[in-house]
């Protein structure tokens, strides 16, 4: 969960200007910390300690009940390839968002910056109507996507925009145009300034946010809901699957299908990281 | 104006400028603003009258009321936990500080059906790991009002601290120590020196968790049941209603949703300037010079 720590702090490195004097703690702030971990625990701690304890309570037989499940697998494989897509597609359009809101100037750019956090804000039930409204069974454009796979992608991605985009512009606020002036003045061509300047530069923040918006992907469940349709090896969806584990009362294999989405993500934070590593090096 | 003497990206070739404008703008037209902006048209289909004949349906208040407590309650546990947690996070050393600050984001990685799936393991009355003691002394959890806020309460969990920690990291303590050598006690320090400075960032945080808190729908379904109307919020009336075919009623407390969501960022967009346009406005002032 590196990536997740490093969010915390605003994005920088945890541990570049550390304050004069940081007190260890006195009687009265070890007794608030005492406190919040008691509710931390009680809200977060336990009860996901209790999924992967539910799941595991009879060893790999439900995992593998579970991942021979021929409707379960289909949901995860749709979960987890859809969200490499939609992912995919914010690395690009997200770096590109960013850019213009950065380093282009136009009539009506504030409102560009308030429509990106829409679906932050948005509830995920209404993100579903809402895109239902458009491009449902009564689409003013005559394009109809619920009940098909293109609808969880599209739903996936009105969910995800945010992400990338708002990682990587406080980065590229932050960066000096005299780089790539010199870059320039050295004879680089446009393009060759974007990718061995700039691009360099961004990666931490564009995988950081292509993090977050893949594990977002795989976890989303409102959006979908009404979206979707849900329909079993077509366009169900992990969390469909969960949730309809949690109705028919067999908790344990929606702690199982949980389970493997946590791991997945957690995968995914690995991956992302090493990836990132890499092109940083090779910058 | 256009001197061509500046090769940076994005200043040149208008063709490439104009691409770029069109596919951002066409892109967040066609996926957000557009589909937005049509549900005021569906909610709005049968007239301002039918309208507000669906917001006085019993089910529909009753719905929006319990949303907003929820969302109130959750809030205000978030605020005081965040604000806590940060302070104790910048301002003190302690063993298992760097996991913990992993953990803290960790509800933002969880699907919020898990989420609910975890809280109903522990806490369900019959088979949870807590909930049979609770409930033998009368405390209910699952499918009841406090089920729902810790719900709500886990899923917006580190939205407030995000918010509050970068800014006092920013802030140093200085003054703080400032203070206390002047002979300021533990709280006249934190009211009257760390309080001020870090208000704006709370401000932002608790607007962002309530928008959050208040549209919560799936981990407040799973731990909500299907227990008549009592535990029904608004996203889940949402959903109940589009799918008995009353989408009049679907799209009208969606559009509540909508534009409490919108003026929500309109407020924050407002409020955030305040600290962040220095830097945004002298980093554009920059790249003008340039131009």
């Amino acid at each position: 969960m590196a990536t997740a720590t490093a969010s915390v702090a605003g994005g920088r490195p945890a541990r570049v200007r550390r304050p004069a004097s940081r007190h260890s703690l006195t009687k009265g702030p070890a007794l608030g910390l005492g406190v919040l971990m008691v509710w931390f625990s009680l809200l977060v701690l336990i009860p996901l300690a209790a999924v992967i304890a539910t799941a595991g309570e009879d060893g790999w037989g439900v995992f593998k009940d579970a991942l021979t499940n021929e409707q379960t697998l289909n949901a995860l494989k749709l979960t987890v390839f859809s969200s490499i897509g939609v992912t995919a597609l914010n690395i690009v359009m997200g770096t590109i968002i960013a850019w213009v809101l950065v380093r282009d100037r136009f009539p009506g750019k504030a409102l560009l910056d308030l429509v990106i956090d829409i679906p932050f804000a948005m509830p995920t039930i209404v993100a579903g109507l809402v895109l239902l409204s458009l491009y449902g069974p009564e689409s003013p454009l005559g394009i109809e996507v619920n009940n098909t796979r293109k609808a969880v992608f599209l739903a996936l991605a009105f969910v995800t925009v945010p992400f990338v985009v708002r990682t990587v512009q406080p980065v590229l606020e932050e960066m000096e145009t005299d780089v790539e002036d010199a870059a320039a003045s050295l004879g680089a061509s446009r393009a060759t300034t974007f990718r061995r300047v700039i691009l360099p530069t961004l990666t931490p923040a564009i995988f950081a946010g292509a993090t977050l918006s893949f594990a977002r992907a795989i976890s989303e469940y409102g959006s979908l809901v009404l979206l979707s349709g849900n329909l079993p090896n077509r366009t169900e969806v992990a969390s469909v699957r969960v949730y309809s584990a949690i109705e028919g009362g067999n908790q344990q294999s929606a702690a199982a299908v949980a389970t493997i989405l946590l791991l997945v993500a957690l995968v995914a934070i690995i991956v992302f990281d090493v990836i990132q590593r890499r092109l940083a090096r090779r910058g | 104006m256009a001197s061509t003497q500046s090769n940076v990206v994005g200043a040149g070739s208008p063709a490439l400028k104009w691409l770029l404008r069109i596919v951002v703008v066409g892109y967040l037209f066609m996926l957000i603003a557009w589909p937005s902006l049509y549900v005021v048209r569906r909610a709005f289909e049968g007239g301002v009258s039918a309208f507000l004949d669906v917001l006085s349906d019993p089910g529909v208040t009753h719905a929006l009321q319990l949303s907003v407590k929820i969302a109130v309650v959750a809030t205000l546990i978030n605020l005081l936990f965040g604000v806590g947690m940060s302070l104790l996070l910048v301002r003190y050393e302690f063993p298992g500080k760097r996991a913990l600050s992993a953990l803290i984001d960790l509800p933002l990685a969880v699907s919020p059906i898990v989420v609910g799936l975890a809280l109903i393991l522990v806490y369900n009355g019959r088979y949870g790991w807590f909930g049979p003691t609770l409930e033998d002394n009368g405390i209910q959890i699952v499918f009841s009002f406090p089920g729902m806020v810790m719900a709500t309460t886990f899923v917006a969990l580190p939205l407030i601290i995000r918010e509050v920690v970068p800014v006092l990291e920013d802030m140093g303590d200085e003054q703080e120590q400032a203070a206390n050598s002047l002979g300021a006690n533990g709280w006249q320090t934190f009211w009257r020196v760390t309080l001020p400075g870090i208000k704006w960032a709370i401000v932002y945080g608790v607007v962002l968790t309530f928008a959050r808190s208040l549209g919560e729908f799936g981990a407040v379904k799973v731990v909500a049941g299907n227990v008549s109307g009592e535990t029904t919020t608004a996203p889940v009336l949402v959903q109940q209603k589009y799918q008995n075919f009353e989408q009049q009623t679907a799209y009208a407390v969606a559009f509540i949703l909508v534009a409490f969501a919108v003026v929500s960022l309109i407020i924050v967009a407002l409020l955030r300037p305040k600290d962040h346009k220095p830097a945004r406005a002298t980093a554009t002032a920059a790249i003008q010079e340039k131009i």
